[in-house]
């Protein structure tokens, strides 16, 4: 959507796409996200591998989440875009089959909002990239809840961003490094709680 | 000569003849004219069925509005809004807010053709605190 040039006519816009592409499908040659539904029909129905693994599959998460967080607290917009898409892919290849049916609901819900924002973080402005990522963390705030994680975690809060609204985030240390404003007020926050 | 072959080529049409029950409108108490504005302002590329403007029938815009419904469409159906879970309706409804805030939406190439579409500072305003109403009682 945002590579499209709004501001261009229809059917001038229109009529450049025709001298480019020959095809329909030329144009579709933006990297394959990984779609949600196909990957979660592949993973639930392969059992085989359960045990240990979605331990696993939460703690990839959490590291690519961290790595995300890490490049919004430096403010790269570029490097938070390619770190969003990995993300979501890390978020498509969840396996949560050996979870109850109730979790795995709730994780399917969970997946499927967290994986449309990272998607969104991969693609857009830095202030787009931090809109996401405050409902991003409360996702995977949430998968923690389930999952639970071996790692230590810091669930933090800036009461100040979004005019006031506040954001929290998840982070590995007790220090606080703000992703919601980065060098504007890197320790602009607080711990609120402690995870495991 | 291309853009004479290209006219025989078909495009799948975003119609359909029924308001399924999943539909926004279905689920939500919306007050009529906040309903009008988003059929008019929404819905060509936000449900499963357009209203066609005639430059539709002339290749190759028929590609360029099949491709922009179907982004349309992942991004937001409002006719399967109930199928989307609290957690989704959530994230949908924040960003159904911020675009019309940041006058993101409806897309300046949509509106320059459909003056209809345009939204006053007092639809938005209305648009808005709904949604936003909407969005905390999902929370």
């Amino acid at each position: 959507m945002k590579t499209v040039k709004r501001t261009i006519g229809t059917m001038a816009l229109a009529a450049i796409m025709v001298l480019t592409v020959s095809c329909k499908d030329g144009n579709k040659n933006e990297p394959a996200a990984p779609m949600s539904n196909e990957m979660h029909q592949e993973s639930m129905d392969d059992k085989d591998n359960m045990a240990m693994n979605d331990n696993q599959d939460a703690k990839a998460v959490l590291q690519d989440y961290f790595k995300l967080k890490d490049a919004l607290v430096e403010t790269n917009n570029d490097k938070a875009k390619q770190l969003g898409a990995t993300l979501a892919s890390t978020l498509g290849s969840f396996d949560a089959s050996s979870y109850s049916d109730n979790e795995q609901q709730e994780l399917k819900d969970i997946l499927e909002d967290a994986i449309e924002h990272a998607e969104h973080i991969s693609e857009s402005d830095m202030a787009h990239q931090r809109e996401h990522f405050k409902i991003l963390s409360k996702d995977v705030t949430d998968m923690v809840a389930i999952t639970g994680t071996e790692m230590k975690i810091y669930e933090q809060f800036c009461p100040m961003y979004k005019n006031n609204e506040g954001g929290a985030w998840l982070s590995m240390n007790e220090e606080i490094r703000n992703p919601y404003f980065g060098d504007k007020m890197l320790k602009c926050g607080k711990v609120q709680r402690e995870i495991n | 000569m291309a853009l004479i072959v290209i006219q025989f080529f078909p495009i799948t049409l975003n119609e359909s003849d029924t308001v399924p029950q999943s539909d926004f409108m279905v689920e939500n108490q919306v007050p009529a004219t906040i309903k009008n504005r988003l059929q008019v302002s929404c819905y060509d590329c936000h449900s499963n069925n357009t209203d066609y403007p005639w430059y539709s029938k002339i290749q190759p815009a028929a590609w360029y509005l099949e491709d922009h419904i179907q982004e349309g469409k992942d991004e937001l159906n409002f006719n399967e809004w109930a199928e989307y879970s609290d957690r989704r309706k959530n994230s949908k409804l924040r960003s159904i807010i911020s675009q019309i805030e940041e006058d993101k939406m409806p897309l300046d190439s949509y509106t320059l053709i459909h003056k209809d579409a345009i939204l006053s500072d007092e639809d938005k305003r209305v648009i808005i605190d709904y949604m936003t109403a909407l969005k905390d009682s999902l929370e």
